[in-house]
């Protein structure tokens, strides 16, 4: 899998770190150092007000009986970079239509059965807590999403991301990328081997942290059901701390993201284990009989 | 539609470090560049300021050139001949993203033929979706449903420009300004972009 990343596709890219306009490039200045005419770096306490008032407000909203809210706010203040980046317009209501209540098909000639496992991608054996994370992708309706991709990307244990732009002064791990894809089975589970990620240091304000997470990318059988998110840990100390996760405003939704420990997928003297499901959005198709019996998306050339 | 019985997982940022997972080989060649019959589908992504985001990546899900939907596996090894209707473009340095593919044939007769687009970008909390539209069949356009039900300004922002040498030019404007439709499929208004 290392082989296969696109270098060219990849120091092509022009990525910066999640790095608000207004703070300060992290180099290991202490802020007492930074001159006067500079903004006031913004710390984690102006962030945690934020977060705080916006969660209030919407403690407020549901008791006057507004709707829960299950997906984040793109409009979300306190992750900066989301600033300029969300619309302010509604999101137009459709119809889905033909090609988008149907999905990409993906299979073996795809991605290989070794790239579910990111801990022998190299000569060597990775740093960190050896884990596996495993679960089922369903729809809406409870029915299991067979044959689909799924793709993941991390840290490596230090919290350190392979990728150019990333100058957490972490080490970088020779034996781990932290990228991996597999297809779902019959009954829609996934499962993969990895490394524990680390917690990873960010510019969003001063002393920012992201909770340990792994990236997800899923596809339905729907294109309308495509979805990435990040997968996190339970019991993680940085939850209320960071803005990407309290975007979800709501409690339950958030806790969604966060796998469970599970003992029996853990491995005796070998790996830990996390189960995590994850549930796409309904079916707008009428379903063949095939369909529902989990055929569609397998190889079948 | 079904009625959904369980709760859809929330979605998060692509953040910044997809680079290096989510590109692969041809991501963006739905056929080889200059075979017959391929365009180019091209454009910059913007956002609240004008500038272009060079942190975005995009996807595409197609019918082919007859209207077909494709179910063909194949498209993160592509073979070269087979067309699977499904592309992925990170943008680069100054927010162009590029494809190479077909024009989408009309799916029913008469019906406007759109390419399916989902949106990625870090600072972007959760995937949007869109659709561009060929811009040539003009009745078809006036009578789809969708573009019927926006204002003249709003429903541009989904149709493509038809550029001199066959490719089409479609830009993406997150917000402000000739912002972008974006489309919520779900009708529950959970997912608003401002609260």
């Amino acid at each position: 899998m290392p082989d296969d990343v696109n270098l060219a596709t990849y120091n092509a890219d022009a990525l910066t770190e999640d790095l608000s306009d207004a703070a300060p490039a992290a180099s290991g200045t202490a802020p007492q150092a930074v001159p006067a005419e500079v903004p006031r770096v913004e710390t984690q306490q102006d962030l945690s007000a934020e977060i705080k008032a916006l969660g209030d407000a919407y403690a407020r909203a549901l008791k006057d009986g507004a709707p829960k809210e299950t997906q984040p706010r793109l409009d979300f203040a306190p992750y900066r970079s989301s600033i300029l980046r969300h619309p302010t317009k509604s999101l137009h209501h459709a119809d889905p239509e033909t090609i988008e209540l149907h999905s990409p098909a993906f299979g073996h000639q795809d991605v290989h059965a070794l790239e579910s496992d990111l801990t022998i991608q190299h000569n060597g054996e990775p740093q960190g807590e050896r884990i596996i994370v495993a679960g089922r992708v369903l729809d809406g309706d409870g029915r299991p999403v067979a044959g689909q991709l799924v793709e993941i990307w991390q840290a490596n244990s230090s919290g350190r991301y392979i990728h150019k732009r990333d100058q957490h002064p972490a080490p970088l791990d020779p034996n781990f990328t932290g990228v991996g894809r597999c297809i779902t089975g019959p009954d829609g589970s996934y499962r993969f081997t990895t490394i524990k990620p680390g917690a990873y240091p960010w510019k969003n304000h001063l002393n920012a942290w992201r909770p340990a997470h792994i990236h997800f990318s899923l596809f339905g059988t729907e294109f309308t059901q495509r979805i990435i998110t990040q997968m996190y840990f339970p019991g993680d100390q940085l939850f209320p701390l960071d803005p990407i996760y309290q975007s979800i405003v709501d409690q339950d939704a958030r806790d969604r993201l966060v796998a469970t420990y599970d003992h029996d997928l853990t491995q005796p003297e070998w790996a830990l284990g996390y189960n995590w499901d994850i549930v796409l959005t309904g079916s707008k198709r009428t379903w063949t009989e095939n369909e529902a019996l989990g055929a569609e998306g397998d190889d079948h050339e | 539609m079904t009625m959904s019985k369980l709760t859809a997982t929330p979605g998060q940022t692509v953040g910044p470090f997809y680079g290096y997972a989510l590109p692969y080989e041809k991501d963006r060649e739905l056929l080889a560049p200059g075979s017959p019959g391929s365009i180019r589908l091209q454009g910059t992504v913007f956002d609240g300021a004008g500038h272009p985001i060079p942190d975005a990546i995009l996807e595409i899900w197609q019918p082919d050139a007859d209207g077909n939907i494709v179910r063909r596996t194949g498209s993160l090894v592509r073979d070269g001949y087979t067309f699977t209707g499904f592309g992925r473009s990170a943008v680069g340095n100054t927010g162009v993203y590029t494809f190479t593919t077909v024009n989408p044939g009309p799916t029913e007769p008469g019906a406007a033929a759109f390419i399916s687009v989902a949106v990625f970008a870090r600072g972007l909390m959760n995937r949007l979706f869109t659709r561009v539209y060929l811009p040539e069949d003009q009745e078809a356009l006036a009578k789809d449903p969708l573009l019927s039900s926006l204002d003249p300004e709003r429903r541009k922002t989904l149709i493509a420009r038809r550029d001199a040498d066959g490719g089409l030019t479609w830009d993406i404007r997150l917000q402000g300004d000739g912002e972008t439709v974006f489309l919520d499929f779900e009708g529950t208004g959970t997912e608003g972009a401002s609260q």
